[in-house]
Parts: C-alpha cells; sequence; structure tokens
C-alpha cells in the first residue's frame, strides 16, 4: 500500500480548518448544554411501570410549582428524567424528595426512584474550573514529555492535532446540543490520551525513518512513515471503535455521552494523527538535522 | 539463539497468572442477604452470638453462617425475605444498645476468604445507596467560639472585680469597654495572661478592648469542628442502621457520606444535616404577662419571648437549666399517663445535678422546653452566592413542676416521628457546627443492578468482538494476542478486587476501553513482525525485530496515555476517578501481557524451530 498523503495535505488543512472555525463558533454561539454537575440543579430519574405520560407529569409539576421542570423520557418510555436548574429561591437538597412526591401522584401504579442529583452551586462552580485545570495540565504534562522524548516540533505537531481533536469533538458536542457532563469531561481527557497514544505511534516512525533512509525529501519520509504505520491506526481505531460500539448500545442511557465523545474523538485522532502532525511538522520545516541530535536514545530501548 | 525465553520469565508469568486467577475468583460467586449486629459501646462476644441466634431460630428461619468478627456479628440467610424477618425480629428482642443493618455480604468461600480474597468493591452507582457532600458552616462555628469566649470574658472581669460597661461581639471580633482608663488598664494586664487563644488591642481613647481570635484558634477550631461533626455524623448513621458506610473528611471544611443500599433517603438526609438540641429553661411570669409582652414586644430584662408551636407566646428566663448536649441517653416511648409520643431522657452527672436543684426550688412553677433547630442554605443570584444561617426555636411543651427529679424525666409534645427522630438525634450528639448537603447522588437498587447488567453486557460483548476480529485479522497470531487479552482482564479484575478500589460505572467504561486499546501494543508488534517479513527476513529474525523495534513505541504510547490517566485521577471528581483507575490500571496490566506475555506464547510455539511461514 502507498498512498501518497502528503499530497492532499492542503485540502486536508482547509477541511480542518473549516471544522474547527465551525467548532469553534458553535462553541461561541451556542455554547455548551453543561449538565447539572457544571451548572448546578437537580435530576430526578423515575421508572413507571407502563409508558409514561408525560404531559401529565408537566402538568402535575407545573401543579406543585415546579413550572421549570424539563420532563424528558430517559432510555426507554417507561423512564423519565426531571431536570431542574438551580433556583435562587430555594436550593435544597430535599427538593429532590419533592419532586419524587409529586411524580407518586401521576401514575395509578408504583413509581421507583431511580436516580437523585443535587449539584449545589459552589459545587457545579469548583467542577467546572477543576475540569478546565484537568485539561490544561494534561496538555502541559504531554508537551513536556513529549519535548523530552522527541524534541520541539514533534511536540507541537502532538499537541495541535491534541487541540484539533479535543476543540472538533466538544465543537460537535456543542452542534448536536449534547449533554456535557463529568463523565464526557472524562472521555474527553481518555480522548488525550488516545489521540496522542496515535499520534506519538507517526511520530516515532517519522523520527525513525530520518534516520535511516538518506537522500530522501522531508514530504517523501512523511509519505513512507504515515504508509507503514497506516495498517496499525486503522486497526487499533477500529478495535477501540468496536469496543466503544459496544458500550453505546449496550452501557445504557447514562453512559450514552462518554461514548459518543470517544467514538468522535478517535475519529477524529485517527485522521489528525494522519494529517494533523505531520502536516504541521511540514509546516516547521521538518528537516533530517532536527532527528539527528539524540542519536545516543537507540541504544536506550531495550527489547523484552 | 533467538526467540528463547529464560526459565525465570515462564515462571513469573505462571505465577502472575495464578495468584491473578486466585485472586479474581471471589468476583464468580454472588452476596448473601444478611444482618449485620454491633452494640454500641462494646464488642460482640460468643454470648451475644448464641443469643441471636437463639432469637432468630425461634422465628423458625434458616440461618446459613453465623460469623464473629471485629466485634460484630454478621448473619448470612437463605433469601432477602429471612434476612428481613430477621432484622425486625433482633431489633424487637434485642436491648436498644445494639444495633442492626441490612447487609449483603460477599459469599466469598472459606478457603478463598482465608487468603484474604475478596471481590471488587462495587461502588454506589452499582450497588445502589447514597452519597452525600457536606459542608461545614465554619463561619457558625467560629461564630459560636466567639460567643463561648465573650461569656467566658464577662464571667472572670466580673471575678477579678474589674468593672466594665459591655461586651459585645460582631464580624470583626469581640468588643470590651470601660468607663474608667484604670479599669481599662487593669483588663488589658490580665485578660492576655488568661485568653491565650485571643490577641488584644488597646483602644484608650474610645475606652475600648478590640479581641481577636488568633489564627492558631480558628485553624484549631476549624478542624476540631470537622472533626467533632464527624464523630456525630458517624453516630448517627449507626444509629440509621446501615452497614459499610463511608463516613470521610474532604479538604478542609467538607465531609462525604455514602449509605450503601439505603432506601429511605428523604429520612436519612433529614437525620444526617439535622442539628436539633434542646434547651430547658424556666418559665416566667403569668399567662397574662407573656400575652403583654407579646403585644408590647416589651419583656422583663431577664426573660426572652419564646413561642409554642401553636403560636401562643411564653416568657422563658435567660439562664439555661441543662441544654441538649448533657443528654447521655434518649428513647423515643409512650407517655405511660395520656398515652402521646414522648421523649425520656437521661441526663449526665452535672446535668443531673442542675436539673435536682432547680426542680427542688421551683417545685410547681412551670419549666419550658425549647426546641432549636440550625439551618444553612447556600443560595446563588447571579454569580454572587451566598450562605442564609436560620435558627428557629419553638417551645415544644410548658409543663408544671411536680415533683424533683434529676438525671431521668420524660419530654412530651411531638408527634411520633419527631419523638423518634430527637431521640436519635440525642443519642448521636450535636453537630458543632451546622452542615449543608451540598452535593447528593442517590442511585435507587433498580438502577444499580441494571448499572452492573449493562456494564458486564457491554464489557463481555466488546470483548467477544475484538477476539472475533483478531482472530480473523492476524490468524495465529490473533489468537495468540486473544489469549494475552483474556489474561489482561483476569490481571484487571484481580488487582481492582486486591486493592479495594471502588468499582464504578465510568470505571466498567474503563475497563471497556482498556479491552479495545490493549491490543493496540500487539497490533503494533503483529505490523511490525510483517513488515520485516516483506522486507525479506527469516520468520524467526521477523519475531525477534518486530518485538524489538516495537517497544519504545508502545513505551511512548502508553506513557502519555498513563500521564492523561494519572492526572485525571489527581483532579476528577468522585465518578471520574473511577475511570481513571481502571484506565491506568490496565495500561500497566496491558503493557504486561501484551509483550511478555505474547512473547512467552510465541517463543515457546515458534522458538528454535525451523519456520517457513508465520501464521500472520
Amino acid at each position: 500500500m502507498n498512498i501518497n498523503f502528503m499530497n492532499k495535505r492542503k485540502p486536508a488543512m482547509v477541511l480542518s480548518a473549516l471544522l474547527m472555525i465551525a467548532a469553534i463558533g458553535s462553541l461561541i454561539t451556542n455554547g455548551l448544554n453543561l449538565g447539572i454537575d457544571f451548572t448546578g440543579g437537580y435530576l430526578i430519574e423515575a421508572g413507571y411501570q407502563s409508558d409514561a405520560d408525560l404531559d401529565k407529569i408537566r402538568g402535575a409539576l407545573s401543579g406543585a410549582d415546579f413550572s421549570d421542570a424539563q420532563v424528558q423520557n430517559f432510555g426507554s418510555s417507561k423512564d423519565i428524567i426531571v431536570r431542574i436548574a438551580p433556583r435562587t429561591d430555594i436550593n435544597k437538597a430535599t427538593i429532590g424528595d419533592n419532586i419524587l412526591e409529586v411524580l407518586k401522584t401521576t401514575s395509578e401504579q408504583e413509581v421507583t426512584m431511580r436516580r437523585v442529583e443535587f449539584v449545589g452551586p459552589q459545587i457545579g462552580d469548583e467542577l467546572r474550573d477543576d475540569g478546565g485545570i484537568a485539561l490544561l495540565v494534561a496538555l502541559g504534562g504531554i508537551l513536556i514529555y513529549i519535548s523530552l522524548r522527541f524534541q520541539l516540533k514533534s511536540a507541537v505537531g502532538a499537541i495541535l492535532a491534541l487541540v484539533h481533536d479535543v476543540v472538533i469533538t466538544i465543537g460537535i458536542f456543542s452542534i448536536l446540543q449534547l449533554e456535557f457532563d463529568l463523565t464526557v469531561l472524562a472521555s474527553i481527557l481518555a480522548v488525550i490520551g488516545y489521540s496522542l497514544n496515535d499520534t506519538v505511534v507517526v511520530l516515532d516512525r517519522i523520527r525513525e525513518t530520518f534516520r535511516n533512509i538518506r537522500k530522501t525529501s522531508p514530504e517523501d519520509i512523511l509519505n513512507i512513515s504515515i504508509n507503514q504505520t497506516l495498517a496499525r491506526t486503522l486497526v487499533t481505531s477500529l478495535t477501540t471503535l468496536l469496543v466503544l460500539i459496544a458500550l453505546f448500545i449496550f452501557g445504557g442511557e447514562i453512559i450514552h455521552g462518554f461514548a459518543t465523545a470517544l467514538i468522535i474523538g478517535v475519529v477524529i485522532g485517527t485522521y489528525s494523527s494522519i494529517y494533523i502532525a505531520s502536516s504541521a511538522l511540514m509546516l516547521m520545516n521538518i528537516h533530517k538535522q532536527d532527528f539527528l541530535v539524540v542519536a545516543k536514545e537507540e541504544v536506550v530501548d531495550e527489547a523484552p | 539463539m533467538l526467540n528463547q525465553y529464560p526459565l525465570w520469565k515462564y515462571i513469573l508469568l505462571i505465577v502472575v497468572l495464578v495468584f491473578s486467577s486466585v485472586f479474581a475468583l471471589p468476583n464468580l460467586y454472588g452476596e448473601d442477604p444478611s444482618v449485620q449486629i454491633s452494640h454500641r459501646t462494646k464488642s460482640l462476644t460468643d454470648d451475644d452470638k448464641l443469643t441471636v441466634e437463639q432469637v432468630i431460630k425461634a422465628k423458625d428461619i434458616k440461618i446459613l453462617e453465623t460469623e464473629l468478627g471485629q466485634g460484630r456479628l454478621l448473619v448470612r440467610f437463605e433469601n432477602t425475605e429471612a434476612q428481613l424477618i430477621a432484622a425486625s425480629t433482633l431489633k424487637e428482642n434485642l436491648d436498644k444498645q445494639y444495633l442492626i443493618a441490612l447487609n449483603l455480604a460477599p459469599a466469598t468461600p472459606d478457603w478463598l476468604r482465608a487468603l484474604s480474597a475478596a471481590p471488587m468493591y462495587l461502588g454506589l452507582d452499582l450497588r445502589g445507596g447514597v452519597h452525600f457532600l457536606m459542608e461545614v458552616d465554619m463561619v457558625a462555628a467560629i461564630k459560636r467560639l466567639e460567643e463561648s469566649m465573650l461569656s467566658d470574658i464577662r464571667s472572670y472581669l466580673r471575678e477579678e472585680k474589674i468593672r466594665y460597661r459591655g461586651v459585645r461581639r460582631d464580624d470583626t471580633g469581640l468588643h470590651i469597654s470601660f468607663r474608667e482608663l484604670a479599669h481599662l488598664q487593669q483588663a488589658s494586664e490580665q485578660l492576655p495572661r488568661q485568653f491565650s487563644d485571643l490577641t488584644f488591642i488597646d483602644d484608650e481613647a474610645t475606652l475600648s478592648i478590640h479581641a481577636k481570635l488568633t489564627e492558631d484558634a480558628v485553624r484549631e477550631e476549624k478542624k476540631s469542628a470537622l472533626q467533632q461533626n464527624i464523630i456525630t455524623l458517624r453516630n448517627r448513621v449507626n444509629e440509621l442502621g446501615v452497614a459499610e458506610p463511608v463516613i470521610q473528611q474532604q479538604g478542609n471544611a467538607r465531609i462525604v457520606v455514602q449509605l450503601p443500599g439505603i432506601q429511605d433517603t428523604a429520612g436519612a438526609k433529614k437525620i444526617l444535616g439535622a442539628t436539633a438540641t434542646l434547651e430547658f429553661r424556666m418559665a416566667e411570669g403569668t399567662r397574662a404577662d407573656w400575652a403583654d409582652a407579646e403585644k408590647t414586644g416589651r419583656t422583663p430584662l431577664n426573660a426572652v419571648l419564646y413561642h409554642e408551636r401553636d403560636g401562643s407566646p411564653v416568657l422563658l428566663n435567660r439562664r439555661v437549666i441543662v441544654t441538649g448536649d448533657q443528654i447521655v441517653d434518649a428513647a423515643s416511648t409512650i407517655d405511660s399517663q395520656n398515652g402521646t409520643p414522648a421523649v425520656s431522657v437521661r441526663l449526665n452527672g452535672k446535668g443531673a445535678d442542675k436539673m435536682g436543684d432547680t426542680t427542688r426550688v421551683n417545685l410547681g412553677n412551670p419549666m419550658g422546653v425549647v426546641f432549636i433547630e440550625n439551618k444553612v442554605e447556600t443560595k446563588k443570584v447571579g454569580d454572587t452566592v451566598t450562605k442564609h444561617r436560620t435558627t428557629t426555636k419553638e417551645v415544644i411543651n410548658v409543663a408544671t413542676i411536680q415533683g424533683q427529679f434529676s438525671s431521668r424525666f420524660q419530654i412530651t409534645g411531638l408527634e411520633s416521628q419527631e419523638a423518634r427522630d430527637l431521640a436519635l438525634l440525642l443519642r448521636a450528639g450535636s453537630l458543632r457546627a451546622p452542615v449543608e448537603i451540598i452535593e447528593e447522588r442517590t442511585v435507587g437498587p433498580s438502577l444499580g443492578r441494571d448499572n452492573i447488567e449493562k456494564g458486564f453486557m457491554s464489557v463481555v460483548i466488546g470483548f467477544c468482538l475484538v477476539l472475533v476480529f483478531m482472530a480473523v485479522y492476524y490468524k495465529g497470531f490473533g489468537l495468540i494476542a486473544n489469549v494475552a487479552l483474556t489474561a489482561n482482564l483476569i490481571i484487571i479484575i484481580a488487582v481492582l478486587s486486591l486493592l479495594q478500589a471502588t468499582l464504578t460505572l465510568p470505571g466498567i467504561a474503563g475497563i471497556v476501553l482498556t479491552v479495545g486499546m490493549a491490543v493496540d501494543a500487539n497490533v503494533l508488534i503483529f505490523e511490525r513482525i510483517k513488515e520485516e517479513i516483506k522486507n525479506g527476513n527469516s520468520p524467526q529474525a521477523s519475531i525477534h525485530a518486530g518485538y524489538e523495534k516495537a517497544f519504545s513505541t508502545i513505551t511512548d504510547a502508553n506513557v502519555t496515555t498513563l500521564l492523561a490517566a494519572i492526572v485525571l485521577f489527581t483532579l476528577g471528581a468522585g465518578p471520574i476517578k473511577g475511570f481513571a483507575i481502571t484506565l491506568s490500571i490496565g495500561i500497566i496490566t496491558s503493557m504486561f501481557t501484551a509483550i511478555v506475555g505474547t512473547r512467552a506464547i510465541v517463543n515457546v510455539l515458534y522458538g528454535n524451530r525451523e519456520l517457513k511461514k508465520l501464521s500472520i
């Protein structure tokens, strides 16, 4: 297999640029549909014995002074989820119980409590800040590790690929207005790990090819490296996607956001490890000399 | 010679595998419905075991097993029905000092338990239960300390006969004012010696001294308020009858409470967050005086105006006879005279003396019981978060003292649920500072069961899909990778069981993701081997070179993922931590099985042999 990836790098860059612009644009105009983990508020999941009558439930909640409640089916027509934004007038952990009481009046059969979550306003702000810090620290740590193991140009390429993947994944959550909660944040961090894993393998091969093949243009070296690692990139992405699809279909409604973010991230990450990191290296005028300085590293690695 | 492993590597692999299989084994056994019995003050003995067994057997319920350990008794039953009947029978028949809690005990066989092997510890989202994060109101704790300092200063000045005009407290600290400079100077000289927790600043111009708590004192008070609240919460949780509760400090002002398997979350919330306590005070004046005070708003100097539950006014003396803190035991009962709910209480020695003295001299006078509740609530208006504190005080009962009493007596005037709750709160002790629930995550038992099933299902299906894919794509080597992947899963489960780290639903997602990514190392190796063969190398040399060249790539790729997982673990909140733990463990174990494990199998199968072709 020998595909000339590098001569298609201009259209790829344009595509990436468009995706980034769309993602950032949507993040600015629509923002994220933040879950109660970050906004604070109440979430109640309840199970009915037969199909839940959403209109009746909404009516009952409005009658009980919860007219701001959002009611939706969750996973099946028998299960519902009620969300209430934090209120300025009342803010008590007991609201969840009051709502359950109201729900119990909407069906003659038993209504079971499946989940109640309450996040106070101070916690919501903290979780949001901690989440942002976690993202930045992860990016910083990785930048340092790659600069040490490879060199700065590779690190910049890897980070660019990473930012590309994270921004587009979050952007898709914004465009589709999917709920963004703590588990989605966790999976974004997993996307960082995955995207990097993918990129590092390609960078590793680029370094090796630069050292082994003489008298070839950087563009050809990048092409050779990408082609050599292509099978691996695709096979690993495929096995990861297989388990993620299993998780998406069988893991239940709660884990949907998590699986969705990772599926998007893995697809984008696979594309970016082929195009973004290498295109960035081309832009930075990557050259054989960039890899020769650290020649002594070759002796360090030891096979098991 | 190529592709030979030293013997010790094979032995190491086999030892790791056997060890992991044994410690993963407990997860295959289910759980027994059981009842856990403990005692408020002592460790249980074999005598208790006999009594418990007799009580249960009297009801014709079959006991699977009774275990005595860590001062507690665990009785296992065949089904939940037997468990519930046994629990209620025990509650009826045993002394109130025994605490009875329902539990699901792992049905790990004895020989495994002897090795202290146990199944994975399931998080609340999998087993059902309540997670609370509570914030202790430190401002209130400091205020309380300052107020007690205030009354200490007042009585010290009085004792030392230093004349002062007044002492008061505000947000900046304590202020003591004087009429004459000489008195101020005398106080300024003596006070610092007596109150080392305060710093004093004299202001001779306004004839006042400003006192503030030292930073050490503030820190110490916050620490002890937190500790005291944790102890009280633990007592209350024990009273609720929850097996395996978690009550932990988090940060400087927060407490995590986790109650697995609890059903009545509303009740639990009320009990945990309650700061209710009692005060006993003598009533002042007549009913006419009370109505008068209500109308005019003027009260006698020594009295404070309170209201009864029906809204009618009562004047009570400023001096408190006894507070709830001096109550050492309380139980809800029915008043023998009129059949209404009541709480019978017992006071400690100091409280009993005071109560005895007071009731002796006040025979025939009315005494009031004040019910005090402190609440704190955080509200967010726009971007500002503020705390609102409310204290409700109501008189639950005013009764004429019929005869002298000291340590034991009854309080009436409550509804039956209130009497039960109050008795529980008085027994468990009061909170040093009010707490507020700032986060709650409750998972009902049905969702917990669903989560386990769905999580398990997705692991199995994801795992099988990868197995099939690898076998089809890499043929013989794919099968070798599959053996390694299976071993990897067993080792992950064994490590999780050994660490007793909490397995959550995101944790299961982490395992699923690991399964997908674990084969990456093998994919890298196998692709390298294919390349080497394509380059015209011999099969043996290709295997050797494939493993060797892929190694540094695998390390780099995994270290970066591990970095992200560690960041997740250190900075992430509860649900994220579970994911980070399984992901980290999975990355490390997968490197071991995918590199060392598959290499061992490859060496056994292909090493030291003439090879023409590889099945790859």
